[in-house]
């Protein structure tokens, strides 16, 4: 399937979510639908730099809060529409990924994790310490009932829920058009073997660093939208480990060698969270995170695309 | 005629420990050079820094005309030299004309420019698969080859960013004497086809019968260089090997 084909299935199935979200008219699922699409897109933009190229990433809260704090910034400033926000957190997450992967991209394995990790505290200490931004208390961001489009008023969580969706259409989009290209050959060289890749000729600093910049850009977006959603940010929910650790989750439940994984994982986890949070506690979604892992580890090391492919190797053969 | 590869005084310490020690060496356009030492002797060192895969501390490397300090290993395989490893390095989660596609993407195609189509290089996978016989399994991943199929395939590998230098390294340890005779007919092969070729191999039966010339390296220092016959009676070698 070429890539505009593909394109065209996504955004179809994109309308039609958001289609049976407008007939359906519940707020709640407009709210729950945000933070599963925020995770689709967060999951498939940790995917391209952890799944596609090997770099476990412990900083996705760093770069989430880069783009939120952007847009809190921008906001304090001059206020903006939210999709030009969303533009400029992606270009501050890009850059700061840019910049992470030409300081930390000489390390590997879990030296390179701990090094992401560590960037996460420098830039919770430096927003702590911003007083424009809130600092540690954190900053309000009013947004009004509703936004008007060419004469129609539209509640303004269906607004976010739209843009979020059409973030994770192009996340997807852009995914699965890495994984067919040439550049996706080099993430996959970087991941098997970065000494042969070189001999092959591939320039794995700059293809580790496309990979670092794409993967930040896609976070900060992510991030951007957040301050409108949630109405009040302050660094310890922007930060929260919780944003590293799904997303490292859930590619890791759903496969993380195609964008179907990151895809898959980030419904199935966030729905369950999402439950969970309604049914019984907030708290209870580290949890569920940490016994699915344990689950998929155990049964499913290749995650859920992995297992499913398997099962049809083992079925034709049969 | 001008050489192809010349390599000036190199030096290499890891530590307190000196690996290659004033290194010299030319190496003619079609030649086929043999190069042998005992193990810790810097062969693979040698390599690593002609490749750029390490970076040498003294001296130079000319290759084809330029000089090569400096840059880093897929810059030189984009200039035309290429090499398998000691120790097989396939792309694991690729299937083997995928682990080809690579040096045909990023180094043929960046060399000449050329946009080749997606039959183009399909066709030339096959092409290179058939050259050394494995053909057939050009859908699987490598972990579905035997130990002398994966030496193929890393020879393959190498030709696929068609170089003008190959430098096998032990492409033949831990194989079987008619392994070896297969893996040395396709390096005669790759020769007469104009390619220069280095040979880094302990087995001295097939370092004699490929090799015009031939190098040794001991404890980081080149003793003898010559034709294979004479170099083998040089009283030095003889030492180095053997002991006295």
């Amino acid at each position: 399937m070429n890539t505009t084909t593909f394109s065209t299935i996504v955004a179809a199935v994109g309308l039609a979510v958001l289609a049976y979200a407008h007939w359906l008219g519940v707020d709640y699922f407009y709210f729950a639908g945000y933070t599963i699409l925020q995770f689709v897109v967060l999951a498939t933009a940790w995917n391209i730099l952890g799944g596609y190229c090997g770099y476990v990433n412990f900083g996705t809260a760093a770069f989430f809060a880069l783009g939120a704090y952007s847009a809190v910034f921008v906001h304090k400033f001059h206020p903006l529409p939210i999709p030009v926000l969303i533009v400029i957190g992606a270009v501050v997450s890009g850059i700061v990924g840019l910049g992470m992967g030409y300081l930390t991209l000489r390390l590997r394995g879990a030296f390179f994790s701990i090094a992401t990790l560590a960037m996460a505290v420098v830039f919770q200490t430096l927003v702590v310490n911003w007083e424009y931004v809130g600092g540690s208390r954190g900053a309000y961001i009013i947004h009004p009932e509703n936004v008007e489009f060419a004469g129609y008023k539209v509640h303004y969580i269906e607004y976010l829920f739209t843009l979020m969706l059409l973030l994770a259409v192009i996340a997807i989009v852009t995914a699965r058009t890495i994984e067919r290209s040439q550049l996706g050959f080099g993430f996959a060289t970087i991941r098997d073997d970065e000494l042969a890749a070189e001999a092959c000729g591939v320039p794995t600093l700059r293809v580790k660093l496309i990979a670092t910049t794409l993967s930040g850009a896609f976070m900060g977006m992510a991030g951007a939208p957040f301050p409108y959603y949630i109405g009040y940010v302050q660094p310890q929910s922007a930060f929260a480990l919780d944003y590293a650790v799904n997303s490292i989750a859930m590619p890791m439940i759903g496969g993380t060698t195609s964008w179907v994984g990151p895809l898959v994982g980030s419904i199935l986890l966030g729905s369950a969270q999402q439950y969970a949070t309604v049914t019984i506690s907030s708290a209870v979604n580290l949890l569920i995170v940490g016994l699915m892992l344990v689950a998929f580890v155990i049964i499913a090391p290749n995650g859920l695309i992995g297992l499913v492919q398997e099962r049809m190797r083992a079925w034709r053969k049969s | 005629m001008s050489a192809l590869l010349h390599v000036d005084n190199i030096g290499k310490r890891f530590g307190g420990f000196v690996a290659l020690d004033g290194i010299d060496l030319e190496v003619q356009p079609g030649e086929r050079l043999g190069l042998i030492g005992p193990n810790g002797s810097g062969k693979s060192t040698l390599v690593n820094c002609i490749c750029g895969t390490l970076q040498n501390e003294s001296g130079s490397v000319q290759f084809d005309g330029h000089k090569m300090d400096g840059l880093a290993a897929h810059q030189r395989t984009h200039r035309g030299l290429a090499r398998s490893f000691q120790l097989p390095r396939p792309f694991h989660s690729m299937t083997l004309a995928d682990n080809l596609r690579i040096p045909l993407l990023y180094t043929v195609r960046a060399r000449a420019g050329l946009l080749h189509s997606a039959g183009d290089l399909d066709a030339r996978c096959t092409e290179l698969l058939t050259m050394v016989g494995l053909d057939k399994k050009a859908r699987h991943k490598p972990r579905d080859l035997t130990q002398v199929e994966m030496r193929k395939l890393e020879l393959a590998r190498a030709m696929a960013a068609e170089p003008k230098l190959l430098i096998a390294d032990e492409s033949m340890a831990g194989l079987s004497h008619s392994e070896i005779e297969d893996i040395l007919k396709l390096l005669v092969q790759l020769n007469e086809r104009g390619i220069t070729i280095i040979l880094i191999e302990h087995i001295m039966s097939a370092v004699m019968s490929f090799s015009q010339r031939l190098a040794v390296l001991v404890s980081g220092k080149k003793i003898a260089d010559g034709k294979p016959e004479d170099v083998v009676r040089d009283p030095e070698v003889v030492r180095a090997y053997i002991g006295q």
